[in-house]
This record gives structure tokens, C-alpha cells and sequence, in this order.
């Protein structure tokens, strides 16, 4: 099942050599091929469409034939490789704020030095921006900012916040008519693809098998010991479906796969695989509230792993979709079933939501504590996570960590305070067992 | 018949409004009679008229100022977060707030969405919504789902309130919103005509009082203060006329925008407490008066940063609208500090000026920011360089 590579090819996993599985290999291919077809999009004349993540309406974008450039996905990849630190800069140059959003000035920074994707080629201009305006403001004007440059074709999807906790009928029958009476004729004219709704379905099928793998594997780590890092290994098994690919084949196989080499590892009780190998003695099961940070990712996933604390859930996971909670893409009602997949995706959730979900999380995962990892440039995860920490602490009486990073920015990661925080944050762990055992 | 009060006896009272954190104007109002509900609503638009038709006082929430010390708010948010929410925690934690019924906090940024969420975790027994409004603005669309939304806040505060809101109510509270927002439009007007009778720093304090007082109160002291200025003579200086723009939701302290006045600028134009003239025309009163609110917000309101403008052709049109109407020489961004969407607006808006040639500068405040001086400065040699090239 595995087999030995150069790792310092696969996308942001730089350094010593290390064991990589089938499913990685796998996941590297889909990623290159993506790059590679949107990069040589001028030459096979395949149009782009720009979108973001969470909310992302992949199998939509297919039934165009349309290619899908995320613009976090590069901001992440430019983070890992270290480049987002001269991007932002190179931003703030022209003007933008060094208060806002690192992902937004991570992205337009690229734009300004040639919009270079991984492969070293520039991507290309994007031919419609869909804005699908799930769980964060800041999509809205990134997007507007984008449109400056571009002047492309935009087109807004806004899904309204869950603020009470319900979906609304008026919340998803707003976003189906959004689809049926401006995303979808603005797809149809930019690509010159008849929508057909059949074809929809088709896709949506297909979502739902690699949906079903994807919770199986994330709901892994129930199993002691963990048989996955549910957060820094997370972040790579979310790939896919939040990505270019749900609803292809490409991806069904990916967590066939994946599901595969963890059923495997639960046979042979071994634990996650980490960048140096894999991970022996699990001391702390954890869950992790908030988004990485790319730019130090294994630096910062080392202060985890050498400690022996294992992620056993984490919310990041879930801002492409809460399919854990039981949402699947559903062919039988394509339409709605986009809305419903917008509407509940992490970021969209109310804050009482997300405490409760993660509430769930530690008592269904038997977790230690929390931590949370706050980003600088996130209001939208950020704000309200200190509500979150006193919450968790008081309704399960575990203890938790807060500590502050940012995303793309090398400037807010300061591995010594990380670092102190998580050492005594285990320390405070293992104190409370203590006490436990002797009380 | 009352005694005619001068400017300073007006400015006066709205300062006592403004100083005041106990709010106790608003206290007093709910104590003057039996059942007499209140609900706060944060930046950047609400439609008060439905709280007003509930029979309830819409109070306009705007953080705490230069004056409060935050103590328990820090410990709700991250130093990079802007002032705005814990001031306004602050004030909710100290039991500021402890009269205030129902809360409406807008869709205007992830900061104010997620402080929705975090009252009603600490204050459980209150009426807490999270309004939202579309971003798509066709009557089909974004009209119904407004429609609907509109209908369930309807529901919510006369559920609150333990009566229905008739449409004869809706409509009488939408003809006193419609005089309200004519009166607020002339005192901007007559600012921009003769910005020398009208300093911002006291068409500010009037305009901050209508966030505490009641409509018809604050109509009558709009009334008051627009026949008080121009009855009374003062001089006029060389300066030059800014549009201050990016002030929408946490506020800058009020010494600042006196700084911008000290150093040789009239503010002609601003974005303050958009929600007093978010609706520009006005509102029909007959027919369907949440149709005809929802109609009004689709097709005839203000632009801002939270507020998606779908034709790029129109982006920042408003501003170079405004510059244009009221003669403005210049255009000042001061922007919340980690102010995600006043900060992320504020490039697209300066190209568009960059176009035209209208000079701009920008700087950054917090709501309890101390030091004048940099922003003195700044504003003086904006002013300055303005009238150099200007001069024949
Ligand atoms: S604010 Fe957060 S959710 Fe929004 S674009 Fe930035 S990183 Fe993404
Ligand atoms: S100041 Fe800006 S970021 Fe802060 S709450 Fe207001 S709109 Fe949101």
C-alpha cells in the first residue's frame, strides 16, 4: 500500500523523505492535473471559473465544462511554500491594509506578480467569478476586488447567515431562485453549455459515495488509538471534496482509497501518519477549533505530534460542508440540495451552533480539551471564539488553549509563544488527570 | 408655544444624549407608561419603522465611546478585532442595557453576525435577531426572501410586544420615518451649502441623538436646530470641503472629527449612522408597507461596503456622486481600525477617485483612539496641498 517518494514534489510537504500512501499519490495527481488544465487553458481554450471553498458548487461548475480555480486553495499552496509572505507585502504596497484578511492580499498579491500557480505558470484570466457568498463577508469584497482587476463576468450566490440555527424555507428557496435565475443563466452564457439538470445529478451522486467514505474516515478517530490526525492530517483529506473535484469519479476513488489505508491502520493499531513518520504514544486527544496556519504548518504540526497530542476533531474540516452532521449532495433534489450543502457549512453556522457542535465533538470523541487556534485574519472564525473556549470549559469541564496565528502571514506565527502555550496547555492536562485519579 | 433655544442650548442637550451611558433618556421613555418595550439594533441599517409600528423605541447602538473602560470585554475578543463589540459587550455586561428588550444585530459583517451569536448566549431571556438582508436586488429574488424576513421580525416583535403590528401602524410609523429622514437630508444639505453654520462635530451630536430619542422627538429637534443655525451668523473660513468617508459603523470619538475641522477642513459629507438616511427617497405610504419597505431597500438605498454592488460599471459611483453634489474637494477615508470592510473598500473606492483626480487620504481610528495630533496633522496638510492647487 505504500511506497517511497520525493516529497519535496508533493504540494507543500517539503523536507525529509517520508511514507507516502496511495491515497496521497492519488490526491497529488488530481491537484497537478488541475493545475495543469487551468494553466494550459489558453491553450485548450477551456474556460475558468473563479470560486471560493466553502459553499463551493463544483458539480455545478461541471455541468459547464468549466475548470475551478479556488483562490484559497492558491493562497494556501502559496503559504506552504513559503511565497505568501512577499504576496502579502507585495499587496500592502499597493495599498491594502495591513489590518485585512491575509488570504485576500495573499491572492491579490499573486495577481500583481504574475498570478503564478504551483507549477510555475501563470493561471489564467478568469472568465466568471462566481461568488458564492457562504459563512464570511470578506468573500463579498474579494471578490469585487478580483472583479477590478478582471472585469470579468460576477455573479453573486448569497446565502443567508443561520443566525437561529434552522434553515429557513425562505433561506433555501432564496438561494435555489439565486441559482436557477442568475448563477445558472450566467454559467450557461459564459461557457456556452446548456445546463442540464440530469448531468447535475449525475455529479451529485457521485458527491454523496465519496461523502460517505470521507465521514467514515473522519469519524475514525473515534477509535483508540486515533488512526488519524483529524485536523493537520484532516486538511489533506479534505482536499478533494472541498475542492475541484467532488462530484468526479477522481474523488470517489481518492476516499475508496483513503478509507482503504485507515481501515488498515485501525487493523494494525497504529496511529496517524505525521511528516516523520508514524506517531507512536498518543498522550492527549484533542479537538481544534479554528483554520491552521499554512505558513509554518509543520513546524506547528510538530508541537502536536512530538507531544504526543493527537487531533481527534476539528471544526476546519467542516467549513467546506458538515457532512459528519448528516448532510449528502442529493440527486433527487439537485437544486435544493446545493442550497442546503451552502447553508450549513461550518462558517455559516451560529456561534451557539458551533459551540454546541464542538460540544459534541469532545464528548463524542472523548477528548481532552480544546484548543482553539484564533487567526488573525479570520473575523469570521475568530470573532466569538473566546465565547466558544469559556462555553466549552464550562459545559464539559476540560480544560482549553487559545493561542494566535495567522494563515498566509509568516509575521503572526511566533513558534516560541506557540509553543510555551501548548506545553503548558499539556501540562494543565496531565494536571487535571492528576487530580482526577486522586480525587 | 416653548422657548426658541439657540444652537449651543441644542447641541447641548445631544451631547448630554451623547455623553450618557446609562441611556437614560431612552429609560425614561420606557418608564412613562405601562408595557413600553425597547430594542437596540447595531450598525449599519435596520427598518425602524417596524419597531417604531410595534409601539416600541428603536435604539441605536453604537459601542461605547472614548469614555468607557472596557474591562469585561477584552476578555471576550482578540486584540485584532475592532472596538465596536467589546465596548458594546461592555455596556451590556455592566447592565447598561438591562431596560433594552430586543437586540437586531445586521448583516454587515462577520464581527456584528457573530456578537449576535454571543448575546444570546449571555443573555438568553432577551429577544435577540440577526437581521439580515439580501444582496440580490430584483423584486422576484432578493425582494421575496426581504419580504419574508421582514414578515418574521414583524412577528417576532409583536410577539414581543404581545400585539399584533397592523398595516395602518407600519404606515403611520413609515410617514413619520419619511419626515424624519426629509429633515436629516436638509441638514445635510443646508451642511453642504454653508458647512460654516453646520460644523460636523454638532450636526453629528444632532444626528447621534436621534439614535436615543424617539422619531417624532428628534424630527422636532432637527426642525429646531436647522431654524437655530440659520438664524445665527458665523463665520465663514478657507477651508476646504472633505467627504469623510468609512465612519459607518464604530465610531471615530468625536475629537476627531473636531481635528479635521481644526485643521481647515468642512466636512460636506459623510457616511455617520447611515441608518437615518439609508431608504433615499421616500417610502409610499399606501399599499403593502413591507412590500414597500422591502422595495425601497432593493432599488432606492445607500451604498456601502457591506452592501454588494452587482454592476461594476456602479462601484464607488455614489461617492464620485457625492463629490459632485457637494462641491467636495477631497475625499478622507478614516477607517476602524482591523475594519475588514472598510478596509477592503477603501482601495476600489480610491481608484475610482484616482480617475477623476480627487484627492483622497486615509488613516485609521479606534473608537477610544487618544492622540489628535497625527490626524490634525495629516487633515491640515490634506487641507493645505487642497487649497494650493485649487488657488488661481
Ligand atoms: S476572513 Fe476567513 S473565511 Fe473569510 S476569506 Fe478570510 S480566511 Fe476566509
Ligand atoms: S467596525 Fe467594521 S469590522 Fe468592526 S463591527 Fe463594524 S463593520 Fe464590523
Amino acid at each position: 500500500m505504500t511506497q517511497r517518494i520525493d516529497p519535496t514534489r508533493a504540494a507543500g510537504v517539503p523536507k525529509a523523505e517520508v511514507v507516502k500512501e496511495l491515497s496521497m499519490l492519488k490526491q497529488k495527481d488530481m491537484i497537478a492535473g488541475n493545475y495543469e488544465a487551468l494553466t494550459s487553458a489558453p491553450q485548450t481554450g477551456r474556460k475558468v471559473a473563479s470560486t471560493f471553498v466553502p459553499g463551493n458548487l463544483n458539480e455545478l461548475i461541471m455541468c459547464f465544462d468549466l475548470l475551478n480555480n479556488l483562490p484559497e486553495i492558491n493562497a494556501i499552496q502559496n503559504g506552504m511554500r513559503k511565497v505568501s509572505g512577499e504576496l502579502i507585502l507585495e499587496a500592502e504596497k499597493h495599498g491594502h491594509s495591513e489590518d485585512v484578511c491575509t488570504y485576500v492580499k495573499a491572492d491579490l498579491g499573486m495577481m500583481a506578480k504574475g498570478n503564478l500557480s504551483p507549477n510555475g505558470k501563470p493561471l489564467p484570466r478568469p472568465d466568471v467569478l462566481l461568488l458564492s457568498y457562504t459563512g464570511c463577508f470578506t468573500f463579498m469584497k474579494w471578490f469585487e476586488l478580483v472583479r477590478d482587476e478582471y472585469k470579468c463576468p460576477t455573479v453573486m450566490l448569497h446565502v443567508p447567515y443561520q443566525a437561529d440555527g434552522q434553515v429557513t424555507d425562505n433561506m433555501r428557496s432564496y438561494i435555489v431562485k439565486q441559482l436557477r435565475e442568475t448563477v445558472i443563466p450566467t454559467l450557461e452564457k459564459v461557457s456556452g453549455v446548456k445546463f442540464d439538470i440530469d448531468r447535475l445529478r449525475g455529479y451529485l451522486a457521485e458527491s454523496a459515495k465519496a461523502e460517505d467514505d470521507f465521514v467514515w474516515v473522519m469519524e475514525s478517530a473515534k477509535n483508540k488509538p486515533s488512526p488519524i490526525d483529524a485536523y493537520f492530517g484532516g486538511v489533506y483529506y479534505i482536499g478533494p471534496i472541498f475542492t475541484a473535484f467532488r462530484g468526479t469519479p477522481d474523488a470517489t476513488e481518492y476516499y475508496r482509497l483513503l478509507r482503504g489505508e485507515i481501515e488498515e491502520r485501525i487493523r494494525l493499531g497504529l496511529g496517524p501518519i505525521t511528516p516523520e513518520g508514524d506517531m507512536k504514544e498518543q498522550r492527549y486527544r484533542l479537538v481544534v477549533e479554528g483554520p491552521p496556519n499554512w505558513t509554518h504548518f509543520r513546524e506547528f504540526w510538530k508541537m502536536f505530534h512530538d507531544e504526543g497530542a493527537v487531533v481527534v476533531a476539528s471544526t476546519y474540516t467542516k467549513v467546506g460542508g458538515t457532512y459528519d452532521l448528516g448532510f449528502r449532495h442529493d440527486p433527487r433534489n439537485p437544486l435544493e440540495s446545493l442550497a442546503d450543502y451552502c447553508l450549513d457549512c461550518y462558517t455559516n453556522r451560529s456561534l451557539p451552533q458551533r459551540v454546541g457542535q464542538i460540544e459534541k465533538y469532545m464528548n463524542d470523541y472523548q477528548a481532552d480539551g480544546l484548543v482553539i487556534n484564533s487567526i488573525k485574519s479570520c473575523n469570521s472564525f475568530s470573532a466569538g471564539q473566546l465565547m466558544i473556549l469559556r462555553e466549552i470549559e464550562k459545559r464539559t469541564g476540560k480544560p482549553g488553549a487559545f493561542i494566535e496565528t495567522d494563515l498566509v502571514d509568516p509575521r503572526y506565527f511566533s513558534a516560541a509563544n506557540v509553543k510555551n502555550r501548548l506545553e503548558s496547555y499539556f501540562q494543565m492536562i496531565d494536571q487535571k488527570r492528576a487530580s482526577a485519579h486522586a480525587a | 408655544m416653548a422657548e426658541t433655544r439657540t444652537t449651543a442650548e441644542i447641541v447641548a442637550q445631544c451631547q448630554a444624549l451623547f455623553d450618557d451611558l446609562e441611556f437614560t433618556h431612552s429609560r425614561r421613555w420606557k418608564e412613562a407608561a405601562p408595557g413600553r418595550k425597547v430594542v437596540g439594533y447595531l450598525p449599519v441599517y435596520v427598518p425602524a419603522e417596524i419597531i417604531h409600528a410595534a409601539g416600541m423605541l428603536p435604539l441605536g447602538i453604537l459601542g461605547g465611546g472614548e469614555n468607557l473602560e472596557v474591562i469585561h470585554g477584552d476578555a471576550y475578543y482578540q486584540s485584532y478585532i475592532c472596538r465596536i463589540p467589546r465596548s458594546t459587550l461592555e455596556l451590556g455586561i455592566t447592565g447598561k442595557f438591562d431596560f433594552v428588550d430586543g437586540f437586531l444585530f445586521p448583516s454587515i459583517c462577520d464581527v456584528i453576525r457573530n456578537l449576535s451569536g454571543i448575546w444570546k448566549l449571555l443573555f438568553p431571556k432577551v429577544y435577540v435577531r440577526y437581521f439580515d438582508v439580501p444582496q440580490e436586488f430584483t423584486d422576484d429574488v432578493g425582494g421575496v426572501y426581504y419580504e419574508k424576513e421582514l414578515q418574521e421580525l414583524r412577528e417576532g416583535l409583536a410577539h414581543l410586544g404581545g400585539r399584533p403590528i397592523t398595516d395602518e401602524a407600519l404606515r403611520t410609523s413609515i410617514a413619520l420615518f419619511n419626515e424624519n429622514r426629509k429633515l436629516v437630508r436638509e441638514v445635510y444639505d443646508l451642511r453642504a451649502r454653508t458647512p460654516w453654520l453646520t460644523p460636523t462635530s454638532e450636526v453629528y451630536l444632532v444626528m447621534r441623538a436621534g439614535m436615543v430619542v424617539p422619531v417624532e422627538e428628534h424630527s422636532a429637534l432637527l426642525r429646531e436646530y436647522l431654524a437655530a443655525v440659520q438664524a445665527e451668523p458665523r463665520p465663514m473660513r478657507d477651508n476646504c470641503r472633505v467627504i469623510l468617508n468609512g465612519v459607518f459603523c464604530e465610531q471615530p470619538p468625536l475629537n476627531l472629527v473636531k481635528a479635521i475641522e481644526m485643521s481647515g477642513c468642512y466636512v460636506v459629507d459623510d457616511d455617520f449612522m447611515l441608518v437615518n438616511r439609508w431608504l433615499l427617497d421616500d417610502v409610499p405610504t399606501s399599499g403593502d408597507p413591507i412590500q414597500a419597505l422591502a422595495r425601497a431597500f432593493l432599488h432606492r438605498s445607500a451604498e456601502t461596503a457591506a452592501k454588494y454592488q452587482p454592476d461594476l460599471a456602479k462601484k464607488g459611483q455614489y461617492l464620485l456622486d457625492a463629490v459632485r453634489d457637494r462641491a467636495a474637494e477631497g475625499v478622507i477615508f478614516a477607517a476602524p481600525s482591523f475594519c475588514d470592510p472598510a478596509l477592503l473598500e477603501r482601495p476600489m473606492l480610491e481608484s475610482r477617485l484616482e480617475k477623476v483626480d480627487v484627492p483622497h487620504i486615509g488613516f485609521k481610528y479606534a473608537e477610544n483612539s487618544g492622540q489628535m495630533q497625527p490626524v490634525r496633522e495629516q487633515a491640515g496638510t490634506f487641507a493645505d496641498s487642497i487649497k494650493l492647487w485649487s488657488s488661481p
